[in-house]
């Protein structure tokens, strides 16, 4: 990233209780900092909610946002995934012009990409993807050639990997 | 999230509700709202409420008036908020407002900002509209949740009644505990008046907030080696000291190793004012001793001290020479400004004492430089001690016609004028066998009360210092005199800043508060005034204040008294007359516009550039 900033995908666990998102986001955009990608949604237990958001900063402004996230009341935890191994995923909706001959190609990019073709109109296909932040860059530039009418996508939604350990493996 | 661990008699009988009808155990008894919220406040010891009432709040102020705690009205919500700060402040208890929905709540966004950004334990109360009209544009409704949530350490909207002793408790938890600051309740009328069973829980425990309070032996074992090694330490400390009651283990340590102590403005009096240690404020208009002493310094302690922009000038010249212990309670203080090398995230007092029993009684430390180091401050404080010097320092020329001193025939002062620093310096002659509290509005006469008057212990010099908001003062020594009526109050204020709350007075009168109110007269912004001479070619755009009312009459007109110095030789005697007068009286001092506050960092410069030394350039 450019000027030393660095990319975070944080999780952050909070009391699942009206207004607590704004309290999170407001943090954040208070102190004039960017959420580029934000998800929210309820744990196992149904008393608390979990908050993936990515944002950028340089290493000390990162480390104050964790901090003030942490300081927030109705915060229980915060962790920065981006320090170890982790596992995310987001999915994209993209309506894309289907033009007779370009037919049999689209729909085999929407295999290889293990995409779903949710509608079909005489024009377009409209497709499902889910996948990390690169595969969804790299199966909407592949797409861009046919022309893409129309593009949603969630937030992005993260876990940390479980670390391997050998004495956990099945002895076969 | 609340784990309610109930106390032995969570509800014990009340025995003088009238309104269930005499005596009968609460047990089982359904309260409306307003009867929860105050039985919660009795559970919470308040002695008083500050505030406003409306619409949404009849309820609460009924009952009120038949059970509840001391309710003193305010004139302004503005100044409930700072009454109930400037009680927090002298007690150390958690301050209490209420305020009506819409304007009232509103009006007390200042309030809640100002206690907030000094980290003082402040709830407000805010009536509401019904729920069923919350989101309705209905008369008098705005989401002061919303609007408050940044300028608040937490706030709630209650959503029924029978949550409501939770939150009350939760609020009174939160404001409290670990780094204090401001807390909203926002009550909507039919939670209010609606019935639900009087339980109050005995202990909470949140689930998403622990402060942290001991500190790490760890820490305190790396900090102790540096306190052994250095050469050139200094003490910096601020408010936190003051709010856990640091001062005692801080004295104590600054004498064992022979510290010089430096206060933030919000310190003052964490530190004995007269001891011989004490090196005065630092920051922008800090003493020169001070902050050459911290630009020099080879090991800083600060201790509940934030390193704000006011108190490093420059940051990354701010002193560069010297390792750094922080200790703070907030680990959001640790690494926001600067980098430390030991931080020891903590209560003050915890981690002072700590520290203090690692030392043992006679600890060994570099005795042998210390002489030298105490020297070189002496040097420096007999250089800064000249520039102080009032008496001695002529301010240069004479602002003119807008000056309240000056005469048109003779286009000079009408007489000698008379110096706003000489007024303060008297005072403090005058008061200080007398452990008298200072309130101050903000501006020049706020600095040079905390540079000029000596603090000796804390709680007793009441200043705005985060959001340092004009019309503080006033109603803060309301809340200071109540809750300390024997002490001797005085609001030091200047001519711009005393009517921005100067409706108070007749709170003041009408609750008999023997409040004394200095007013030094300048005509004019003057801080503000001040960097207009020295940085915008003294163009003075929009802060002359022309015709100032007459104070002595504004005072009588009030119900108070009112005394006017014009001369020198006026000074002293109207104070010790304003001081002798019972009830409230307003001392108005008539005194020279071109003072300037010094010393002076310029924005943007490192604290060796101090106006009006020459550079101290480092070596
Ligand atoms: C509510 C508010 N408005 C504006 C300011 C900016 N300000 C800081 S000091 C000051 C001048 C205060 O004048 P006065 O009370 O006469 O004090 P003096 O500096 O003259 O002693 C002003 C306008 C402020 N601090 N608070
Ligand atoms: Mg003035």
């Amino acid at each position: 990233m450019e000027n030393g900033k660095l990319r975070r995908t944080l999780s952050v666990l909070v009391d699942n209780e009206p207004g607590v998102l704004a309290r999170v986001t407001g943090l954040i955009s208070g102190r004039g900092f960017n959420i580029e990608s934000l998800s929210v949604a309820e744990t196992m237990d149904p008393a608390v909610s979990l908050i993936t958001l990515i944002t950028s900063g340089s290493p000390p402004i990162i480390e104050q946002i964790i901090k003030q996230l942490r300081k927030l009341i109705n915060v229980i935890k915060v962790v920065d995934l981006t320090e170890g191994d982790y596992v995310e995923k987001q999915l994209v909706l993209v309506k894309v012009r289907a033009l007779e001959a370009h037919r049999a190609e689209i729909r085999s990019l929407c295999e290889i990409f293990k995409g779903k073709i949710l509608d079909v109109s005489p024009r377009t296909y409209t497709m499902e993807f889910t996948g990390n932040e690169k595969k969804i860059r790299d199966i909407l530039t592949l797409l861009d050639d046919f022309g893409i009418e129309e593009q949603v996508s969630t937030g992005l939604t993260a876990m940390p990997r479980t670390k391997l350990d050998k004495r956990d493996r099945r002895a076969n | 999230m609340i784990d309610e661990t109930r106390s032995p008699d969570p509800a014990e009988p009340l025995a003088h509700h009238r309104g269930s009808g005499g005596v009968k155990p609460l047990r089982g008894i359904e309260l409306t709202g307003a009867q929860i919220l105050i039985e919660c406040w009795k559970k919470e010891g308040v002695e008083v409420v500050f505030g406003y009432p409306g619409a949404t709040t009849i309820d609460i102020h009924h009952y009120l008036k038949e059970s509840g705690p001391r309710f003193i009205l305010t004139r302004h919500e503005q100044a409930a908020v700072h009454a109930a700060e400037g009680y927090a402040r002298v007690t150390g208890k958690p301050g209490v407002a209420l305020v009506t929905s819409g304007p009232g709540a509103t009006n007390a966004v200042t309030g809640l900002a100002a206690a907030n950004l000094d980290s003082i334990p402040v709830i407000v109360f805010s009536g509401q509209v019904a729920r069923m009209m919350i989101g309705n544009d209905a008369f008098q409704e705005v989401d002061i949740v919303g609007v408050t949530r940044p300028i608040t350490k937490h706030n709630y909207l209650v959503r029924d009644t029978e949550s409501l002793a939770r939150t009350v408790k939760e609020a009174f938890y939160v404001a409290s505990s670990g780094r204090p600051g401001a807390v909203l309740v926002d009550l909507p009328k039919d939670v209010v008046s609606g019935r639900a069973e009087f339980k109050y829980p005995g202990r909470l425990k949140l689930r998403a907030y622990q402060p942290h309070l001991e500190p790490h032996p760890k820490q305190v074992a790396k900090a102790v080696e540096l306190l052994k090694k250095a050469q050139r330490p200094v003490l910096y400390a601020g408010g936190g000291v003051i709010m856990s009651g640091a001062s005692e283990p801080l004295l104590a340590l600054a004498e064992r190793l022979q510290i010089p102590v430096t206060n933030t403005l919000m310190g003052l009096g964490g530190f004995p004012g007269t001891h011989p240690l004490f090196l005065g404020m630092l920051g922008m208009h800090g003493l020169y001793q001070a902050n050459m002493a911290v630009q020099e310094c080879d090991l800083l302690i600060a201790v509940g001290a934030r390193f704000d922009d006011w108190v490093t000038g420059k940051l990354d010249q701010f002193a560069r020479k010297a390792k750094i212990i922080q200790i703070d309670l907030d680990p959001t203080s640790i690494h926001k400004r600067i980098t430390t090398e030991v931080p020891l995230v903590a209560d003050a007092r915890l981690a002072l004492a700590s520290i203090l029993e690692s030392l043992g009684e006679a600890p060994d430390y570099e005795k042998k430089s210390r002489p030298a180091w105490l020297k070189t401050i002496a040097a420096w404080r007999a250089e800064g001690d000249a520039v102080m010097d009032y008496r001695k320092t002529d301010p240069a020329g004479c602002t003119g016609a807008t000056c309240p001193v000056w005469n048109p025939k003779t286009k000079g002062c009408r007489t000698e004028p008379i110096k706003p620093q000489m007024v303060i310096d008297t005072l403090y002659q005058q008061t200080k066998d007398r452990d008298a509290i200072i309130a101050t509005e903000v501006g020049q006469h706020q600095l040079w009360s905390a540079q000029y008057y000596l603090y000796d212990k804390p709680r007793r010099f009441l200043t705005s210092g985060g959001l340092a908001v004009m019309g503080f003062g006033l109603p803060a020594a309301m809340g200071a005199q109540i809750a300390r009526p024997g002490a001797l109050v005085v609001d030091i204020a200047g001519d711009g800043s005393i009517l921005m709350n100067i409706q108070e007075l007749v709170t003041i009168v009408e609750e008999k508060l023997p409040i004394k109110v200095i007013i030094l007269n300048n005509g004019c912004l003057g801080m503000v005034r001040q960097s207009q001479q020295l940085f915008y070619g003294k163009c003075y755009a929009d802060t002359m204040l022309g015709r100032s009312p007459d104070f002595v009459k504004l005072a009588e007109a009030f119900g108070a008294k009112g005394f006017r110095a014009e001369r020198v030789e006026e000074v002293a005697p109207v104070i010790e007359k304003g001081l002798a007068a019972e009830g409230p009286v307003v001392m108005e001092f008539i005194v020279c516009q071109q003072a300037l506050v010094y010393p002076m960092v310029p924005a943007g410069q490192d604290n060796y550039h101090m106006l009006p030394f020459a550079q101290a350039e480092a070596d």
